[in-house]
């Protein structure tokens, strides 16, 4: 038996948990970058008349808050997946201990939620696409299909080490602490809503150094076609070691947290 | 020579200096019935968990189906059922779909597992309660939900910790007649239990736990014959003379034994025992006369009593 048949028997459990929510999901991924692309695109961005060499190639504000806005999501969306549903799958219902007492191995029930995780970001990252296409947030249609593409390994680079510190935690109390001092900085300080430019250098240079913004930048490059390879590759290299250590790391704890 | 399904040498197990499980020896062979009884924290779960296969030991040597949990684990748990003490039901998900989900984890195919947990359903006799939600069922309902679950991939050895815990006693006695059936159909069955009767109706062979360690072994029967007198006379008295009284009596018993609020006196001639009692003049507020079950080998082997 290798892992790949035994990771994919958990295949029908999520579909199944998927049918259940995916109503509520669509609306809300639907809702959320409308409210966020009329606050903050057209009546916040209505005051900003900045001069396009200062919003990194974009050619309105609207275009340059969109794509922070899409890796924003898609950062706090994996926060969502990785969080609660692991407290809950360990400690409150014990569904991972159903599961480990079947021919399932832990890595099997750890990967499969995090491709669940990936596919709950990829769908919400779809439709999010998909609503901002006529605001003209993408600058051509491969760029539209890139900025999606992107979201996969911007998700996986959060939900992995989420999940994985999730995997430790013996209760719900050390999620509010990433949500308010780890998510929540990301978010206001990554470059989603100004050019890291206006921050005091010193700032500056820690905010270049947040995956959020290797995923800001990465996103917002795709989307308005001002792509440039050296630093695509750096922000891909190093969201890449998030999402793979995370994965390693996330299965090492749950097989601490579950096997003893 | 029968098929050993478990065999376990010397087997322990520690939560860091705490031992919970310290050297036992278990072999059970195929179409057996074994159990364990033991109060609270004697080490029934965590031994349980060890033959599941999904904690690992600490000491000694374990073979389950004749392989190493250890290095097989997976095979290993591809042929178990196993009925946790605590429920691990997908509460969100519906009844039959925690069924279906589950089948899967074993890879049985989509049409099969419907099948199955149609049938299941009908064993667990949760049918109509089908689609709706595991959160909204009752404690009893959960529970025999959950066994069902463990019946999904017809398995050859079946570990039931404490099935009937929470079940009322018509639930009970249903279940019990399910589970002697499987018996029959040749289905290992290990089951770990409070209830002395579950013990005595479930078992072949028994062993009695105590702190970690298996104090006896044995039939229910052969367990009562070694431990215990035929009979009891329990006898209530007013709060506070037991103590007293138990010195009086010592010579009508083979043993007297005091609990807060009884005495037992174990003799293989009950009768005799309480018309004596009578002649003493002594007064009971209750009197009666019962054989001897496992709950008074239990109470001799280890001085406590078996549901605390
Ligand atoms: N994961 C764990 N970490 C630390 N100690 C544990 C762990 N699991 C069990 N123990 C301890 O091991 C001892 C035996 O526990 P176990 O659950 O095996 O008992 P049991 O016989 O099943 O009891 P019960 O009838 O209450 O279910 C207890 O003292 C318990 O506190
Ligand atoms: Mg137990």
């Amino acid at each position: 038996m290798t892992s790949l048949p035994l990771t994919a028997r958990l295949f029908d459990y999520w579909v199944t948990v998927y049918r259940r929510t995916w109503r509520g999901t669509v609306i809300n991924s639907f809702l959320t970058p409308l409210l966020y692309v009329v606050a903050m695109g057209v009546l916040l961005g209505g005051f900003v008349k900045a001069d396009p060499s200062h919003l990194e190639g974009a050619g309105s504000y609207l275009q340059f808050v969109v794509p922070g806005l899409l890796a924003g999501q898609s950062m706090q969306l994996a926060f969502g997946e990785t969080t609660y549903p692991v407290m809950g799958a360990v400690k409150w219902h014990k569904t991972y201990y159903g599961m480990l007492a079947t021919p399932l191995r832990v890595a099997d029930i750890a990967l499969a939620h995090l491709s669940f995780a990936v596919v709950r970001i990829a769908s919400s990252a779809a439709v999010f696409v998909l609503v901002m296409a006529p605001f003209g947030a993408w600058s051509s249609v491969p760029g539209a299909i890139g900025v999606f593409l992107i979201q996969l390994l911007v998700g996986l680079a959060f939900a992995a080490p989420v999940y994985a510190y999730a995997a430790t935690l013996k209760d719900e109390g050390g999620f509010t602490v990433i949500f308010r001092l780890l998510m929540m900085p990301l978010f206001l300080f990554s470059g989603a809503f100004f050019p890291l430019g206006n921050l005091p250098p010193v700032l500056e240079w820690v905010a270049r150094l947040t995956p959020l913004w290797q995923g800001v930048d990465l996103t917002r490059m795709c989307a308005l076609g001002t792509w440039s390879w050296p630093a695509a590759l750096a922000h891909v290299v190093y969201l890449g070691v998030c999402a793979v250590g995370g994965t390693w790391l996330g299965i090492r704890a749950l097989e601490r947290r579950l096997v003893r | 020579m029968p098929e050993v399904m478990i065999s376990a040498r010397e087997l322990r197990k520690s939560f860091g200096d705490f031992e919970a499980v310290r050297g036992i020896d278990v072999e059970v062979v195929r179409g057996e019935s074994f159990g364990f009884l033991g109060p609270n924290g004697a080490g029934k779960s965590s031994t349980m968990r060890m033959v599941a296969a999904v904690s690992p030991i600490s000491g000694g040597e374990l073979r389950i189906l004749g392989r190493d949990p250890a290095t097989d684990g997976s095979r290993i748990r591809a042929r178990l059922g196993v009925c946790p003490q605590e429920d691990s039901l997908d509460p969100e998900l519906s009844v039959r779909d925690n069924l279906i989900v589950y089948g899967r984890y074993f890879g049985m195919t989509r049409p099969a597992v419907r099948a199955r947990a149609d049938e299941l359903l009908d064993f667990a006799q949760l049918t109509d309660k089908a689609n709706a939600r595991v959160e909204d069922l009752s404690g009893g309902m959960k529970r025999r939900l959950t066994i069902a679950r463990s019946l999904i991939n017809e398995p050859d050895l079946l570990l039931l910790d404490e099935p009937t815990t929470g079940l009322d006693p018509q639930a009970r006695h249903v279940l019990w007649d399910k589970l002697f059936r499987l018996k029959q159909q040749g289905v290992t069955l290990v089951l770990t239990t409070h209830y002395m009767d579950e013990a005595e109706q479930l078992c072949d062979r028994l062993v009695v736990m105590d702190k970690g360690r298996i104090v006896a072994e044995g039939s229910p029967a052969a367990l009562i014959r070694a431990h215990s007198t035929r009979e009891v006379v329990e006898l209530r008295f007013g709060v506070g003379e037991h103590e007293a009284l138990a010195d009086a009596l010592a010579d009508l018993a083979d043993r007297v034994e005091v609990l807060p609020d009884r005495l037992l006196l174990y003799t293989d001639d009950g009768e005799a025992a309480s018309v004596a009692v009578h002649d003493r003049g002594l007064q009971p507020v209750g009197m009666l006369t019962r054989r001897s079950t496992l709950e008074d080998v239990f109470l001799r082997l280890t001085g406590r009593s078996l549901v605390d």
